[in-house]
């Protein structure tokens, strides 16, 4: 490998054999649940199928599963990219007034453990007597989301042009039309993948669900969970690794738009004041 | 008002509505009573808290704690270990690696531990495994136990402690370990008196960000620890979804959340003194 620095002395080989090590105890178990999804024993042989991804499309209580999450994934990820978006341009070089107490709910949003935020959710819908189903869920999802928006959005913001906005200022544009045809547009590939963040989040999202949902209204990670429970099968394998190819699809997605950095930085935001965004 | 604030209208509601308000009902529910058929009575006490602190639930919350710090001392070890050979590989192999230690993180938690199941469960490869070398095993025990609940915990959080050490190493002015090096220091002597201190706030930053969310893990345990293992978040769960006593559960958040809190704040001064030196 000809293109490692010099600038950069090699780490100990001990350290090169535990990455492997840990990469191997990532990775192999998702590996064979994806081979145990593809292959059909009978006594005497082991023959590879796609049988059992058929049968989790023929499972009409799975696919009511997929339409729930899908179905509160796209509303939440709507409602969160538009509030986060709307605060994030809000915060935008403002500073004093609301801005103290709009980060530090967004702090508190992020860092608190999930358990926490699940079980607060759900007294605050026992309390104003909400009735549990896909709403309550659909609240849950944006109530976590719109700080990782606001994260994203807000780190493209910080790195624009300012002169930008002077120059459509000087031309006679209002404070509306800078925000409108000016930085909005140039805004357009991070709240994409804002969007795109915050329905990965509520796609995945299992803990908070679990807690907010209505009866019969599960979501697949739910509907897993419980399935789960009851043991493994070839069925589950199939439909765990249908979902594991799609968050694969969003992960390569991401690291095209780099919104995953900000994912990471978000959750360390309290503790290391977040980077600037890389390209 | 200006437009700008406008623009901070639905977050501000948002945000009051749905995390403030939810945290300061927990609060009060924490001093009411459980009524006689679960549900609230609003009538005050203080009986949850002292019922908190008696020896069964300080049990659990030690076995809770002992695992978040054992889980957070790995991920320490390991992280440091693995960003570092990260760090100094290949410009390609560094983006490879990134994605390699991203990826199972992003996939859903009850997958991945829907997989481990199957990896240790029975007539799973690892079972198969020990009966092909005759290694006599318990099924059983081998399917539910802490181990499997500290190499889940392990697996889950390891990119929050490696994703701050890595930032922090790419960061890092390797011509130092070259200074080091010219100067007849070994390996390890390097690691611990040249890097390691340069890393401090990135080593606290992970290990926060694997302390906190370890203590009220609810899922892992649940799924990989049998019912043997009660642990903190198990012990909230269980209040609030089976025992219905919801003001128990709400006091025993509340001191979770007073913990962090203070280790927050910690943290904190620590950073503030360290800034002013």
């Amino acid at each position: 490998m000809p293109a490692i620095e010099r600038s950069r002395p090699q780490a100990p080989p001990l350290a090169k054999i535990v990455l492997w090590v840990t990469l191997l105890l990532l990775h192999t178990p998702i590996l064979v649940m994806i081979l145990g999804a593809l292959i059909e024993k009978t006594p005497d042989s082991w023959n590879w199928t796609l049988r059992w991804f058929a049968e989790v499309v023929n499972d009409q209580a799975l696919m009511d599963a997929l339409k729930n999450s899908v179905f509160v994934g796209v509303i939440a990820s709507l409602l969160s990219t538009v509030i986060g978006t709307s605060a994030a341009v809000g915060l935008y070089r403002s500073a004093g007034g609301w801005r103290w107490a709009v980060e530090g709910l967004s702090v508190v949003s992020l860092v608190f453990p999930e358990i926490v935020f699940a079980l607060s959710l759900l007294s605050l819908f026992f309390i104003l007597q909400f009735e549990l189903g896909l709403t309550t869920v659909v609240i849950a999802h944006v109530s976590f989301s719109i700080s990782y928006v606001m994260m994203t959005v807000g780190a493209r913001l910080a790195t624009l042009d300012r002169s930008l906005e002077d120059a459509a200022r000087d031309l006679g544009a209002t404070e509306w039309q800078t925000y409108r045809s000016v930085v909005l547009p140039l805004l357009v590939p991070s709240i994409i993948g804002g969007g795109a963040l915050s329905f990965l989040l509520s796609f995945d999202d299992f803990l908070i669900t679990y807690f907010v949902n209505g009866v019969g209204q599960d979501t697949l990670p739910v509907k897993l969970y419980t399935a789960m429970k009851l043991g493994v099968s070839p069925k589950l394998n199939a439909l765990s690794s249908l979902m594991f190819v799609m968050t694969l699809l969003a992960l390569i997605f991401f690291f095209r738009s780099s919104a995953f950095r900000v994912f990471f930085e978000a959750r360390g935001k309290h503790e290391s004041k977040s980077e600037k965004e890389n390209p | 008002m200006k437009l700008r604030d406008l623009f901070l209208l639905p977050v501000g509601l948002w945000f009051v509505v749905f995390v403030l308000l939810p945290l300061i009902i927990v609060g009060v529910v924490s001093f009411a009573t459980r009524g006689t058929y679960g549900g609230v009575e609003w009538s005050w006490t203080m009986a949850n808290y002292v019922r908190a602190f008696s020896p069964t639930y300080l049990g659990i919350f030690a076995e809770s704690f002992k695992l978040a710090l054992v889980t957070t001392g790995f991920c320490l070890v390991l992280g440091v270990l693995v960003s570092w050979a990260m760090a100094t590989s290949s410009t390609r192999l560094r983006q490879l690696y990134l994605m390699a230690i991203v990826l199972p993180f992003l996939t859903n938690l009850v997958i991945r531990i829907y997989a481990i199941r199957l990896f240790v469960g029975a007539e799973g490869p690892l079972q198969a495994g020990l009966t092909f070398l005759g290694i006599p095993f318990d099924a059983f025990a081998l399917t539910q136990n802490k181990w499997l609940v500290l190499y889940g915990m392990i697996t889950t959080y390891l990119p929050f402690m490696v994703l701050p050490l890595y930032g922090a190493f790419e960061k890092f002015d390797f011509s130092l370990v070259e200074a080091a090096q010219d100067l007849g220091a070994d390996v390890w002597k390097i690691l611990f008196t040249v890097i390691l201190p340069n890393l401090k706030k990135a080593l606290w930053a992970g290990s926060l960000l694997v302390f906190i969310p370890s203590l009220g893990e609810y899922v892992i345990p649940d799924l990989l620890g049998g019912a043997k293992n009660m642990l903190y978040g198990n012990l909230i769960t269980e209040q609030f979804l089976k025992a219905r006593d919801w003001p128990f559960g709400a006091a025993l958040s509340v001191l979770m959340m007073v913990l962090l809190l203070v280790l927050a704040l910690v943290f904190r001064m620590w950073e503030a003194r360290r800034a002013r030196n």
